[in-house]
C-alpha cells in the first residue's frame, strides 16, 4: 500500500517559536495516519532529538489548528502543529 | 461591524478605535475601558535590560484564540463592544504591543470585560514572545501568576 502514496497522502507539520529553532525548520511533510506514526516519520526525517523536543509536557499538539489529545486520529492533507506554551499581552 | 480582533506588525492608535467605538454605538455607550499594554524595559527576573521583544503567531489560530475569549467575555457582560489589537513582530522598549477596549452602558462591565479578556490574553491567546537581552534570548512563558488571574475568573 505504501508503493501508491502521493504527497497527497502526506500531513503537514509544523513548528512554532522555540520548537522551530530547536528543530531548524518551519515546516516539512511526512506520512502518517496517527501520532505515533507521526513521531516516527518525524524520528527518520529530522532524528531522535527533535522528536524528544516534541515530546515535552507542556508542548501541545493541534491538528487543523485545533487542540487535540496526543492519541487523536489525522488524515492526509491535514497541518499538526506543535506548540510550546503560549503567552500574549 | 469593525473587526473584534486584529494582529498586525504595525503600531495602532488608541485614540482612533475608541473614536471609532463611538461612532459605531453612539449614545448607547456610557462607559469605555481601555487598557494598552507597553514593551517594559526590565525582565521580572533578572535586572537584564531588554533590548528587543519579538512576537510570533500561528496565523488563524490565533485569530480565534482570542475570537474565543471575546465571546466568552461576551457571554458573561452585557458589552456593545469588545476588540483587541495585538502587534506580532520584533519591538522595543516602550512600544505599544496590546490593546483591548470594552465599551458598555454602565462601567462594571466593560471594566470587567476588558481585564478578562486581557487575563485570558496572556494564558489562552496563542502567542509566543521572544525576549533579547545582554545575555541572549529567551523565550517566555506566561507565569505561574498570569496563571492563576486568570483562574480566579472561572469561581465567580
Amino acid at each position: 500500500m505504501n508503493n501508491n502514496l502521493t504527497s497527497d497522502d502526506k500531513v503537514r507539520v509544523v513548528f512554532f517559536a522555540s520548537l522551530r529553532e530547536a528543530i531548524g525548520t518551519h515546516s516539512v511533510e511526512v506520512y502518517a495516519t496517527n501520532v505515533a506514526e507521526l513521531f516516527e516519520s518525524l524520528a527518520s526525517l529530522l532524528g531522535n532529538d527533535a522528536v524528544r523536543a516534541l515530546k515535552v509536557k507542556n508542548v501541545r499538539l493541534a491538528v487543523n489548528q485545533e487542540l487535540v489529545a496526543h492519541d487523536a486520529e489525522i488524515k492526509p492533507g491535514d497541518e499538526i502543529a506543535f506548540l510550546p506554551p503560549v503567552t500574549g499581552g | 461591524m469593525a473587526r473584534r480582533v486584529l494582529i498586525q506588525t504595525a503600531d495602532f492608535s488608541p485614540d482612533q478605535i475608541y473614536r471609532d467605538v463611538l461612532d459605531l454605538h453612539g449614545s448607547k455607550v456610557g462607559a469605555v475601558v481601555s487598557f494598552v499594554g507597553l514593551v517594559r524595559d526590565r525582565d521580572r527576573s533578572a535586572g537584564d535590560t531588554v533590548s528587543t521583544l519579538t512576537l510570533e503567531h500561528y496565523p488563524g489560530m490565533t485569530e480565534n484564540s482570542i475570537e474565543r475569549i471575546i465571546d466568552d467575555a461576551q457571554s458573561r457582560w452585557s458589552l456593545l463592544d469588545l476588540r483587541v489589537v495585538h502587534r506580532i513582530g520584533t519591538m522595543t522598549p516602550s512600544e505599544q504591543i496590546v490593546f483591548v477596549i470594552a465599551a458598555s452602558a454602565h462601567r462594571s462591565d466593560a471594566f470587567a470585560g476588558a481585564e478578562f479578556v486581557m487575563d485570558y490574553l496572556k494564558t489562552d491567546a496563542v502567542f509566543w514572545k521572544k525576549e533579547s537581552t545582554s545575555s541572549g534570548t529567551t523565550w517566555i512563558e506566561s507565569t505561574a501568576a498570569d496563571r492563576q488571574r486568570a483562574k480566579h475568573w472561572t469561581k465567580l
